[in-house]
């Protein structure tokens, strides 16, 4: 395995995601003779991972059972260990889009953060493109190359820790895109600029604030950047659920069940097959917005050198 | 654009842009194009760099625009509000017809701006921010400016959903981002692709594997769709290991009385008549009626077509078929024959690749209910992949999301949409903008896990409890407090 090629069995050495149940998971390094705690009780690697085919079923030591999942930056999105904030899928599908990523194509990151966003971006260019990110503080950074390396793509990614605002990328005049998660993401913006094509490119910021987006803006513009766009993507997740909703007794039925609008004879309600009249209850599936959703994560702004 | 970028040539597929409409066409030589209410000709473009910006002068003729100083520079002179200012009707001097023979002069748009504004009695008295508008507004109208970039999904995906949304299902591009990642689809992959939107979805899958790794599609009726896949003008090799498939062939494929010898009705036949629906018959008939009017938005995509393009081959040969009838005939048996012969080829290699059933995706994205595509599709689809299915209304989704659970094989499944929101940034006027998209339709997506022997197996509906929050629970938590 790797993140960027899928294989079919377990083997040493992979990152697995082993997966509990709804929304309920965790990433896991096979190794021969260890053993991984679960609620469902032990996975022995060597016996119950190594060989197995990725999507089977594992049954651990108490009898319960959980789901061994190949990697994919989506699952480790939802699994890494956060060093930072970090930006997720839904985010990065509409970044990579609006960025052109493709393979082959040579992106700038700063900062590197906990690398949400960097295995995504990996996945994308390979396996003839490059990530050059930066990441100013050390740990993080070298906690990032220590990932990369250990999840097979490291050929495909330089990690430098420097202060992109005072030094840039590190290149100049090789990248067809630049991201930036930064706090002051106007002062990388001459950099982000020598960074890309001659030819011209395209670049994204994110920001949390509207005041960072307005001075993004601005930089921009006078680095003479073009088609400057900014939007913000929400997601919404619905629950499938069977509904029940009472029938009102208004004493309808005592005196004539011919006559009330739902009597199951109708016509128009003979194809509903979740109706329950005798029960005096209609069910159907619904979609139920959760109670509670990320109602803003940040502002993203586009913009094409040209 | 500096020196060094890619160049456009003619026969290439570009994008033209105004403002943030969109066009894409083929880069031919004497060929009048019609876009925003203006005709031009794309031969002086050729040899320039893409992203360059031109100016349309008089006979169509396009003119790199030169970057001119902003004369309005000079001191300026604005109110602060707008108490005294009167709609009487009356503060533009110029009349219609002066404006239209300013036009016909061949000004410049930049100066009938200027004279605009010179002309306009109340300009003096707007705010900065009311005269920054006005002038805005004054340039989109008259300053007749296109530029000429190279297609992508980013572009391609935003202009189906601004000119034909119906093609596309409504497919909004955000949402397509959303299943280019939630697939994780990138290069190496080898995808199964079932889409009704144009091979915009198609395109967008090719994008991402850059050549590597290969598709299946998988088509109803006689022949995939690709009218949007060919404005991508992706290299020829991107089509070596783009394999069909006919829905109508997978039952037969599911239960081993498969055979490559009863192929669906005359395929040709059948491709000419999905074509009808795709929006090139209807380019065939604007580009024969030339007129000064913007054709109707269905005419978006105004391509020519590239030779490696099934539907399109069909489409050229039409129009040669129409020319020397009488030498048609031999020729045209053989050549029919020699059709089919590859056809049934390539139909058996795309069965053999499916029957493998170690496919890493799937992605569906179509007009037909998706419950029954689900089901069977999911069937060629290796353990540990994600799968994405599209559609432009919720109930399916919920009945295919049940049908999934009863089935088993998947876990994580989960439905969803996204919102965008756009904003406008300037000083002292940021603000999200006025209007944005109402619905860009749902996803039903999850990840597929070596199915159960036997659908009685009591851990499915362990799973099913695992996974669902149980209903008693949320009926509790709904109640009012």
């Amino acid at each position: 395995m790797s993140f960027i090629e899928y294989g079919d069995t377990i083997k040493d050495g992979d990152t697995a995601i082993v997966f509990l149940g709804h929304e309920s998971m965790f990433p896991v390094k096979v190794q021969h003779g260890t053993v991984t705690q679960t609620k469902y009780g032990v996975i022995r690697h060597s016996t119950d991972l190594i060989g197995k085919k990725y999507g089977s079923k594992v049954t651990c030591s108490k009898g319960g059972w959980v789901f061994i999942l190949h990697p994919t930056p989506e699952l480790w999105t939802m699994n890494l260990p956060h060093r930072t904030q970090i930006l997720y899928s839904t985010d990065i599908s509409i970044i990579t889009m609006m960025l052109e990523l493709k393979p082959g194509s040579i992106v700038c990151e700063s900062g590197t953060g906990s690398g949400s966003l960097s295995h995504a971006l990996i996945r994308t260019v390979a396996p003839t493109g490059h990530l050059y990110t930066v990441e100013f503080h050390q740990q993080r950074a070298e906690k990032a190359r220590e990932e990369f390396r250990e999840h097979g793509v490291e050929h495909l990614v330089t990690v430098t820790n420097q202060d992109v605002c005072k030094n840039g990328f590190g290149v100049s005049n090789i990248a067809d895109a630049v991201f930036l998660d930064i706090p002051s993401p106007w002062e990388a913006i001459g950099h982000a600029k020598s960074a890309l094509k001659a030819e011209g490119g395209r670049i994204c910021s994110f920001s949390p604030c509207i005041e960072q987006v307005q001075r993004t803006c601005l930089a921009m513009e006078e680095h003479g950047f073009t088609e400057i766009n900014t939007l913000e993507i929400l997601l919404r997740v619905y629950n499938v659920r069977t509904i029940s909703l009472q029938i009102p007794d208004l004493g309808k039925a005592a005196e004539d069940n011919s006559s009330t609008g739902f009597d199951s004879s109708s016509p128009s309600h003979q194809g509903s097959p979740c109706a329950n009249l005798q029960q005096g209850t209609v069910q159907f599936k619904s979609g139920v917005p959760l109670r509670e959703v990320v109602g803003h994560t940040g502002y993203l702004t586009f913009a094409t050198k040209s | 654009a500096m020196e060094g970028g890619p160049r456009i040539r003619e026969g290439d597929c570009a994008v033209l842009k105004r403002d943030e409409v969109f066009k894409a066409v083929s880069v031919l030589r004497r060929r009048k194009i019609i876009f925003e209410k203006q005709w031009f000709y794309l031969d002086n473009a050729i040899g320039h760099i893409y992203g360059t910006t031109f100016e349309v002068t008089s006979g169509g003729n396009l003119q790199p625009k030169q970057e001119v100083e902003e004369a309005a520079t000079e001191t300026k002179e604005a109110g602060t509000d707008n108490r005294n200012i009167v709609d009487d009707g009356k503060s533009q001097k110029l009349t219609h017809d002066d404006i239209k023979a300013l036009k016909d002069k061949g000004i410049k748009g930049q100066e009938i701006v200027q004279q605009l504004i010179e002309n306009s009695t109340t300009f003096r008295d707007k705010t900065e921010f009311a005269q920054d508008k006005y002038i805005k507004k004054k340039k989109k109208k008259y300053e007749a400016v296109i530029t000429i970039v190279r297609p992508s999904t980013r572009i391609l995906s935003t202009m189906y959903y601004a000119r034909e949304p119906g093609k596309i299902n409504h497919l909004r591009y955000d949402t397509l981002a959303q299943m280019l990642t939630l697939g994780n689809i990138h290069a190496g992959n080898k995808m199964i692709v079932m889409e009704t939107c144009a091979g915009l979805v198609l395109g967008a899958v090719m994008e991402r594997m850059g050549g590597y790794g290969s598709i299946i599609q998988m088509y109803p009726g006689g022949g995939p769709v690709r009218a949007a896949t060919s404005c991508f003008g992706f290299p020829k090799p991107f089509f070596d290991n783009l394999h069909e498939f006919p829905l109508s062939k997978v039952q037969s494929l599911l239960s081993g009385t498969f055979t490559a010898e009863t192929l669906p009705a005359d395929p040709e036949e059948n491709a000419l008549g999905e074509e009808e629906s795709n929006g090139l018959s209807e380019e065939k008939q604007t580009s024969l009626q030339e007129t000064e009017e913007e054709p109707a938005p269905e005419a978006a995509v105004e391509l020519n077509p590239p030779e490696e393009q099934d539907a399109m081959d069909i489409n050229a040969e039409d129009v040669e078929f129409k020319e020397n009838k009488e030498k048609e005939n031999k020729d045209s048996v053989r050549e029919k024959q020699m059709k089919q012969w590859e056809r049934r080829k390539k139909l058996i290699e795309a069965a053999a690749l499916l029957g493998e059933k170690n496919a890493d995706g799937l992605i569906v994205a179509s007009k037909f209910h998706p419950t029954p595509l689900l089901l069977s599709l999911l069937e060629f689809v290796a353990p540990s992949r994600p799968f994405v299915v599209y559609c432009q209304y919720k109930e399916p989704l919920l009945e295919c999301y049940t049908r999934l659970r009863e089935r088993g094989g998947v876990i994580n499944l989960k439905l969803s949409e996204t919102w965008l929101r756009n904003y406008q940034v300037l000083p002292d006027r940021s603000h999200p903008k006025l209007t944005m998209s109402g619905g860009g339709g749902y996803l039903l997506s999850g990840i597929t896990v070596v199915l159960d022997k036997g659908k009685s197996d009591p851990s499915n509906s362990e799973a099913l409890r695992m996974e669902e929050p149980s209903s008693k629970r949320c009926k509790l938590q709904d109640l009012p407090c």
